[in-house]
Order: structure tokens, then C-alpha cells, then sequence
């Protein structure tokens, strides 16, 4: 029998790699309706985004497919970045947060991933019939006081009101504006062999907060909500290291979708230690109980930055200094094969692949 | 800071030790162990385990994934149910992605049928008792482990008179599907790696006959990487010096008698079925549990009209080789081409404790590694067979 097998292998892994880049090329949408798994930020996502919607609208910065788009308007220095974002999260209030809070921080922090000074916010507001007044009342002053700490104007907004039954309380959208200095260069393309992979702080606090909330699950613990601006923590970052490759906010599907989709784009591997991977007690402690990765669970106040190598103790030193940034670690580095992969070391000295979030472990946490 | 109960079951320095006293014993002899329970497959991937045992000792992964193994054809039933109006469908999240001959209970979902993902039975009722109006199904998968929380459930909407209550039960039990792949022609196991949840219900004696008639140690393993190596070094040892027996490594959890409070309650509400169709493994006798006659108003098999059609799987799809642990789950044709975790043919690929999803999500690296090394000419010939776990 082993004769075969080893025979078979590299045949094997011919058609499986064969199958990888035709997926990773263009991705199939097999499927006849939305399900929810569409709307994971997973692989069911990415196929719907990339072969129905991006096609559709397909010009040159939309293709970037970045948080933000990044473009020049008129002649001045720096650049525009602009971005939009809807929030449907259940419950709509949550230890450490609330979706209008969501909302005011979730944009801010796709500006600010981009490299843009965020400068203002529009709120779209979709309200169903029969809402408890006292709800929007919350929910709007949680965005005011979000907004306003984060120095960052409500400009322009719109409110809809839907039949009973059409929306699930109350939906947000909110789009915002920023600059971009035209010394900020941030692009998976500058990605190379031998840089640092750093996260911001513990992860996973966001996604499980809000899966805990819901009472479904009637599991304890003290987990809140890490929902945070993190502009001025780029900033710092940029500051200390001026050639960051590139910032993202590993939101749905973690951490391990995040940097899934940095190894896909830049063809590179992306090496991690599971150790050294900071995940608090509590959120570990659920994790293992639900069966879930931390670094699948969205996170709503942490960032991910590759940075060179040389300047990654300062890029480290900067984040710790920063209040949102004390939990601050490098997490691994940036190999050359397997390319497009991302591998994790495990805790017992085992490695493995980590791939992204496949299907959801709860839908709407943000 | 570490976590009690995880933590210490972890650390390197004991991996390393125990590691090395598995390489000691196995003294380059290959021995094949089968863990039957999905949790420790999903276990060994996870951590990355198969790294740290040589490449003389093979794990083979078993019947254990109660998702794995439920035939199409229930699936088919269970949408049948799900999409018969009135009714809410209620149940675990592993089942959603599940396909059945037309698609999955997500497909379902999307086109309108009313599927709720629960965690427990007893959510079930919660939504039986808030929606008076509706029928409430619960879709009951799993084995022993599992069992138990379903009976509780049943004997509480007794209790509470519940009329929009029932349970489409696929219950099913470890030993007859143990037995089957012992007696199964060209079997060449050395040993098991016994189940630590189902022991903690039906305890020790039942795996007795492994010993006694098949002369092959099983010991029951709990779920830490620490637990599963020191599983395999009692394995070895009972290879090597005898006598061949039933171990609890899982003291901690495990009683040698289990939970009788739990099996009386399993008793009291089921009864074994005279025969149920596994997946890959065919009909086996006496290998599931139905609803008593008595609570036959609690069963959705009685209360809506299902198929009840045998269904053979997708031609291709060679879940039921990879259950018995015939084929390891690459060398099934349409593993990681066709068939993924996101577009799964076969049910093995969409639990997190099916052995291809586990394979697929985790192992793909060990797996390119052999395989670079097999293209290389040198070390086809020095490495002799290789370790496919």
C-alpha cells in the first residue's frame, strides 16, 4: 500500500494546487442565494465580493480592494481615502460597546489602517418601525461621544424608517473621509521576505464580548468589547517606522483571515507563533469551550502591521507606548514558501496551517 | 498566567520528553493506531501532534465525527422537515453546511425555510415554549455524549406538556461502529485511542471486547496534546510488555463506570434501533437509538412525513474509505480540489472533527513537505514508508 500512496502524493497535490490557484484566481460564486456564510468576511465573502459586486463596478481603485480607497483630488499634497461600512450587529449593546459606537470607531480605523488623518463621518440610519425611542437615544449619543473624543465630525447623515419585520431594530452605515500624506506608502506589493508580523494587543475580544452577550449561550465571563479609534496609534506607528509595508484591522474572521489575505496578495508566506500571539485568559478560556481560534474572532480595536525588520523594535516600542498599544507583540515573520500560505507553529511545538474562517461561528457581530 | 486544565497540558518541555519515550518504545517498529473520536482528530491538527511522533507510528483517524457519519439520506429527511411550513428547525451549527442530495440546511435557510442554530437541546425547547404557534423540531446528532442532553430534553417537555416539541433523532453509539471496522476485511490496527467523552457516559467495560476478542490495547484519551502522546506511550507499553487491556488515561474525567444517572435516562426515553445506515460503513445492527414508544408523540419521524430514502453518496466522494480509515483523506480524488470546506461533497470535510476538514485546514503543510520530499530521488530511497498522518 505505501508503494501507492507515495506514488500518489505529489499527483495529488499537483490537483490540489492546481484547484488553489484557479480558486485564489477567480474566485466561484456557485451559490443561488445570499446565505449567511456570505457575509462572514471568510472565504463565502470574498468569492461574492470579487466575482459579482467588484466586476460590476471594476475600475482602478477599486481593485486595490484596501479598506479605504486612496486617490488625489486637484493638485494639492496629499491624498484622499474614503471608505464606507455598514453595522447590523446583535445585540445591539454589548460589554465595552454599542453599534453606534461600533460604527464611529469601525470607520475611523479603515481610514486610519489606509494611512489617512480621518477628517469627517457621515451616518446613514435604517430604523425600524416600533423602536424604543430610548434605544436610538442611547445609540445616537454613543456615536456623538465616540466622535467627538475621537476628533472626528458627524458631517452629513440620512434617516429611513422601515415596516415591522423589514430590519432588526436599527441598522448603521457610516462612510468617512481622510487624508493621506504623500510621504505614507503602505501597499501589500512592498512586502518582503524577513518582515515582522506585529498584532497591537490581546485579539479576539470584540467577537467573543458580543457572541457572550447574546444570552443563547449563557456562558460568563468578563470580556468586553476592545472597540477603539485606532488613528492615533498609526500615526505612532508611522512615525517610528516610516516603512511600514502595510496596517489592517483584522475585524471578521480575525486575525488569521487578515493576514490570509496579506499572504494571498503579496504571494508570500507569513510564518506565525501561537505563543506569542497575545489572547487573554478569559477569551481563551471561551474559546476552548466553543470550540473556536481566537484568531478567527473579530477584533474591533487592534491592528496588524508587517514592518521591515530593522525597524521593527522600534515599530514595537511605539505601539506600547501608545495607550491602545501596550499589549503590543511581533507575532511572526514574512517567509517566501509556501507562498500565499499562512503557517502557525503551535504551542507544543507542532506547526500547521492557518487557514481563513470557513462558514461563521455566530453572524452578525459587527 | 496559565490556564488550569489546558495549560498544563501543553507545555513543550513534556511534549519533547514524551515525544522521545514514543520513539523509544516504537524502536522503528510502524504501529497503526486509530483514534475514534473526531475530537482527537481535530486535536492532533490543531496542535500540530503528528510532528512530534516518528514517522514509524501512524495515526489513523476513526469513526468518532457524529456529523461525518449520518447518511444523505437523513440529511434529505431533515430538510424534508425543515422546509415543511409551520416549522422551526433547530440545530447544532456543524449540521447547517452538511449537503444532502439538493443542497444543505443553509440552502434551506436562504430560501426560506426556518433553520435556528442552537447549542443545546434545551434552546430547542426555549424556542418551542416562545413560539407556541409553531413546531419545534430539534435535530438530534451525536453519540453517547450527546445523548444524554437530548433525553433530559425529553423528559422536560414531558414534564412541561409541550405539544409543538419533537425530536428527529440520529443518536447513534461507538461500539457497534468499533466492532464494525474490527471485523472489517484488511484491518491492520495496533491499537485504539479510546473516546474520552463517550467513556465519561458508558465508562470502561464496554470496550472490554477489544482486548478480550481482538487482542489490541484501547486506552481512553482525553483531549490535550499532552493527553493524546501519553495515550500513545501506554499504547506501546501495553504493546511491548503486556497484557493488552482497556486503560484510562482520562482518569481525571472519566469513571470506570461512567454516569449512570445519564444512562438511565437514556435508557428511560430510547431504545436501540434494529439497524441504522452509517456513512461509509453501511447498516450496522443495533449502532443507533430511537424515541420509545412512549414518547412517540415527541417524534419527528412519526409527526411529519420524511423520505426516509437510502441515498448513495456523490460517486466520487470517498468519505466512507476515509471513516473507516482505509484511505487517508488526500487520496481521496476530489480532497482539496472538488471538495473543501468551503464547497464540501462529503461530510468529512465540514466538521471541524472531520478528518478531511481537519487535514484540509491544518495538515496541508505536512503534506507538501512529504511531498517535496518524495520529488526529491535521495530521499525516496532513505526514507523508507512514509508517515501520512
Amino acid at each position: 500500500m505505501s508503494s501507492r500512496i507515495e506514488s500518489s502524493l505529489p499527483v495529488q497535490l499537483g490537483r490540489m494546487e492546481r484547484a488553489r490557484v484557479v480558486r485564489d484566481g477567480e474566485p466561484r460564486l456557485r451559490d443561488t442565494h445570499i446565505t449567511l456564510s456570505h457575509g462572514s468576511g471568510g472565504k463565502s465573502s470574498h468569492a461574492l465580493i470579487e466575482s459579482l459586486i467588484l466586476p460590476a463596478f471594476r475600475n482602478p481603485l477599486l481593485d486595490g480592494v484596501a479598506d479605504a480607497a486612496v486617490f488625489h483630488a486637484g493638485q494639492g499634497n496629499g491624498r484622499i481615502a474614503m471608505t464606507t461600512d455598514s453595522y447590523v450587529v446583535s445585540p445591539l449593546f454589548f460589554p465595552g460597546g454599542d453599534i453606534g459606537k461600533l460604527a464611529v470607531h469601525g470607520t475611523i480605523n479603515d481610514l486610519a489602517v489606509a494611512g489617512a488623518r480621518p477628517l469627517a463621518l457621515s451616518v446613514g440610519l435604517i430604523l425600524e418601525e416600533g423602536l424604543d425611542m430610548e434605544i436610538l437615544r442611547r445609540v445616537i449619543a454613543s456615536m456623538a461621544e465616540a466622535a467627538s473624543s475621537a476628533g472626528v465630525p458627524v458631517v452629513t447623515g440620512d434617516t429611513k424608517v422601515v415596516h415591522r419585520g423589514k430590519a432588526d431594530q436599527l441598522f448603521v452605515n457610516t462612510t468617512g473621509v481622510g487624508i493621506v500624506e504623500d510621504s505614507v506608502r503602505l501597499g501589500v506589493d512592498t512586502i518582503q521576505p524577513g518582515d515582522a508580523v506585529l498584532v497591537s494587543g490581546y485579539i479576539g475580544d470584540h467577537g467573543m464580548a458580543v457572541m457572550l452577550a447574546r444570552e443563547a449561550l449563557e456562558l460568563e465571563a468578563n470580556i468586553e468589547s476592545d472597540s477603539a479609534p485606532l488613528h492615533t496609534l498609526v500615526a505612532a506607528l508611522l512615525a517610528a517606522a516610516p516603512n511600514t509595508r502595510t496596517i489592517k484591522d483584522p475585524t471578521r474572521g480575525g486575525v488569521a483571515t487578515t493576514l490570509n489575505e496579506i499572504a494571498s496578495r503579496a504571494r508570500v508566506a507569513i510564518a506565525i507563533e501561537e505563543e506569542s500571539v497575545p489572547v487573554r485568559q478569559a477569551v481563551r478560556g471561551a474559546c476552548e469551550i466553543l470550540g473556536l481560534d481566537p484568531l478567527h474572532i473579530a477584533n474591533e480595536g487592534k491592528l496588524v502591521a508587517i514592518v521591515p525588520r530593522a525597524e521593527s523594535e522600534a515599530a514595537l516600542a511605539a505601539l506600547r507606548a501608545h495607550p491602545l498599544g501596550r499589549d503590543a507583540a511581533v507575532v511572526g515573520n514574512v517567509q517566501v514558501d509556501p507562498a500565499g500560505m499562512v503557517l502557525l507553529r503551535t504551542g507544543v511545538g507542532g506547526s500547521r496551517v492557518l487557514d481563513m474562517l470557513v462558514g461563521d461561528p455566530l453572524p452578525r457581530i459587527c | 498566567m496559565s490556564m488550569r486544565f489546558v495549560d498544563e497540558y501543553r507545555e513543550r518541555a513534556d511534549m519533547v520528553h514524551l515525544s522521545a519515550e514514543i520513539e523509544r518504545l516504537s524502536r522503528g517498529r510502524r504501529v497503526k493506531l486509530m483514534e475514534v473520536c473526531g475530537g482527537h482528530t481535530h486535536a492532533i491538527y490543531k496542535h500540530g501532534i503528528q510532528d512530534l511522533l516518528p514517522e514509524n507510528v501512524e495515526l489513523v483517524h476513526g469513526p468518532g465525527c457524529p456529523v461525518c457519519v449520518i447518511p444523505m439520506g437523513r440529511i434529505d429527511d431533515a430538510m424534508a422537515i425543515a422546509r415543511t411550513p409551520g416549522v422551526i428547525f433547530a440545530t447544532y451549527g456543524d449540521m447547517m453546511r452538511v449537503p444532502s442530495s439538493h443542497g444543505s440546511l443553509l440552502d434551506a435557510k436562504a430560501d426560506g425555510a426556518d433553520v435556528r442554530f442552537i447549542y443545546s437541546p434545551l434552546d430547542a425547547l426555549t424556542l418551542a415554549r416562545n413560539n407556541p404557534t409553531k413546531d419545534v423540531v430539534f435535530f438530534a446528532v451525536g453519540f453517547e455524549t450527546t445523548a444524554p442532553s437530548t433525553a433530559a430534553t425529553l423528559l422536560r417537555a414531558r414534564d412541561e406538556g409541550l405539544d409543538n416539541f419533537s425530536i428527529f433523532c440520529n443518536h447513534v453509539t461507538i461500539i457497534p461502529a468499533i466492532k464494525a471496522i474490527l471485523d472489517s476485511p484488511g484491518m491492520q490496527l495496533d491499537g485504539f485511542i479510546g473516546p474520552g467523552h463517550v467513556s465519561t457516559i458508558i465508562g470502561l467495560s464496554p470496550f472490554e471486547f477489544i482486548a478480550r476478542d481482538f487482542g489490541l490495547p484501547i486506552v481512553i484519551t482525553g483531549f490535550e496534546p499532552a493527553d493524546i502522546l501519553q495515550s500513545v506511550v501506554m499504547i506501546l507499553r501495553q504493546l511491548t510488555d503486556g497484557p493488552v487491556r482497556v486503560e484510562n488515561q482520562y482518569a481525571r474525567v472519566v469513571r470506570p463506570d461512567g454516569n449512570r444517572r445519564a444512562l438511565e435516562i437514556l435508557s428511560e426515553t430510547m431504545m436501540l434501533r434494529a439497524f441504522f445506515e452509517w456513512r461509509g460503513l453501511g447498516f450496522i445492527s443495533q449502532s443507533a437509538l430511537a424515541l420509545r414508544p412512549e414518547f412517540a408523540r415527541f417524534d419527528a419521524e412519526l409527526r411529519f412525513a420524511v423520505p426516509n430514502l437510502r441515498v448513495t453518496d456523490p460517486k466520487a466522494c470517498q468519505c466512507g474509505e476515509v471513516l473507516k480509515g482505509v484511505i487517508k483523506p488526500w487520496q481521496c480524488k476530489v480532497f482539496g480540489a472538488a471538495c473543501t470546506p468551503e464547497t464540501p461533497i462529503g461530510s468529512c470535510m465540514v466538521s471541524p472533527e472531520g478528518a478531511c476538514a481537519a487535514y484540509y485546514n491544518y495538515g496541508r503543510y505536512s503534506l507538501m513537505r512529504q511531498g517535496d520530499a518524495m520529488a526529491a530521488p535521495v530521499s525516496i530511497a532513505s526514507r523508507g514508508p512514509a508517515v501520512l498522518t
